[in-house]
């Protein structure tokens, strides 16, 4: 962890997989796949995100995501955005694990376009068909703890909450769930999608989060590679205080310097 | 030989292979996942796996995503 004087390196695992970086960035939005690839390596990340499509038959010299973010630096979390029931999800992702050869994803089941909010019990579905599948599975829901725990308890191997709906850029709507969601999961919870600016990942990881998934906060932004060392910043500040511990808040004024021996 | 590739009616010189396909398309085979009426292919059986007339293929990579 950079600056830190702690000994232990301050890591976190995901189905048996171990991580330094707490920031997960998506793919999607770029001006091009060489802003992406810079933009993943200005945010420090060691995950990104990725989407599985059909390949441009009448122009198959395309530039390639694998060419520009290479599987070999980043692991890839291949998702099943644009999946509305479980059959299309287990689909995408065994496709992808033929493609990848890895059994990490991360499951989406949408409900509508114009929210983008995941339809929950699709989800559940879709994540036990997963399971018997072989795969590991971080799960992007709802911001309902009851759900959460379902999830987890089928064998979801993160939660991983929306902050606001994708691409919103609105910052986290509802504290108190995210709390909860927190406070009873056994596996790591991330705040996936809705985040805006840095400050939006730093609350997420002062509440507790193991690790923030974004990519419009980043892509979205006037200088993508700027906004994305700052997510690396704001994610390692936010981690850093919730290790710390916060001061209590008080109600009045606290002089920082001695009242005593004025002159 | 006529085959639904991604969607798209398209007509083929015969094919002996799905491996014969690939490289018809211009496609690397090493950056894609195939499906051949809806079962997956496993990559090390594109050489083996012989093609139908009507054969349904589905051909995906990884692209951009959040």
């Amino acid at each position: 962890m950079d600056g830190s004087t702690h000994a232990a390196p301050d890591t976190w695992t995901v189905a048996g997989r171990t991580f330094t970086s707490r920031l997960i960035v998506g793919t999607g939005k770029y001006k091009d796949y060489a802003e992406n690839a810079a933009a993943a390596d200005a945010a420090g990340a060691e995950i990104v995100t990725v989407a599985l499509r059909r390949v441009n038959l009448s122009d198959p010299s395309q530039p390639m995501l694998v060419d520009y973010v290479k599987p070999d630096r980043f692991t890839f979390l291949p998702n099943t955005a644009g999946c509305f029931t479980g059959e299309e999800a287990v689909r995408t992702l065994r496709l992808a694990r033929e493609a990848g050869g890895w059994d990490l994803v991360k499951l989406e089941v949408l409900s509508d376009t114009k929210h983008l909010l995941p339809d929950m019990e699709e989800t559940l579905r879709a994540l036990k068909l997963l399971i018997a599948d072989g795969f590991q599975v971080m799960v992007y829901c709802s911001d309902d703890p009851v759900y959460a725990l379902k999830l987890e308890e089928a064998g979801a191997a993160a939660i991983m909450p929306a902050a606001a709906p994708i691409g919103s850029g609105r910052g986290i709507q509802n504290f108190l769930n995210l709390g909860l969601i927190i406070e009873q999961a056994k596996v790591p919870v991330l705040v996936d999608a809705g985040v805006g600016t840095a400050s939006d990942a730093v609350l997420a990881m002062e509440a507790g989060c193991d690790a923030v998934l974004m990519n419009t906060a980043i892509a979205g932004a006037k200088d993508p590679i700027r906004m994305a060392v700052a997510m690396k910043h704001a994610v390692i500040a936010g981690r850093e205080a919730f290790l710390a511990g916060r001061m209590a808040k008080k109600s009045y004024a606290d002089p920082s310097s001695p009242m005593a021996g004025l002159i | 030989m006529n085959l639904i590739v991604n969607g798209e009616a398209r007509t083929f010189e015969p094919l002996p292979h799905l491996a014969a396909l690939v490289s018809a398309l211009g496609l690397d085979g090493r950056k894609v996942a195939i499906e051949r009426n809806l079962e997956i292919v496993p990559r090390s059986a594109y050489g083996k796996m012989a093609l139908a007339d009507g054969d349904r293929i589905e051909i995906v990579h990884f692209i951009g995503g959040g």
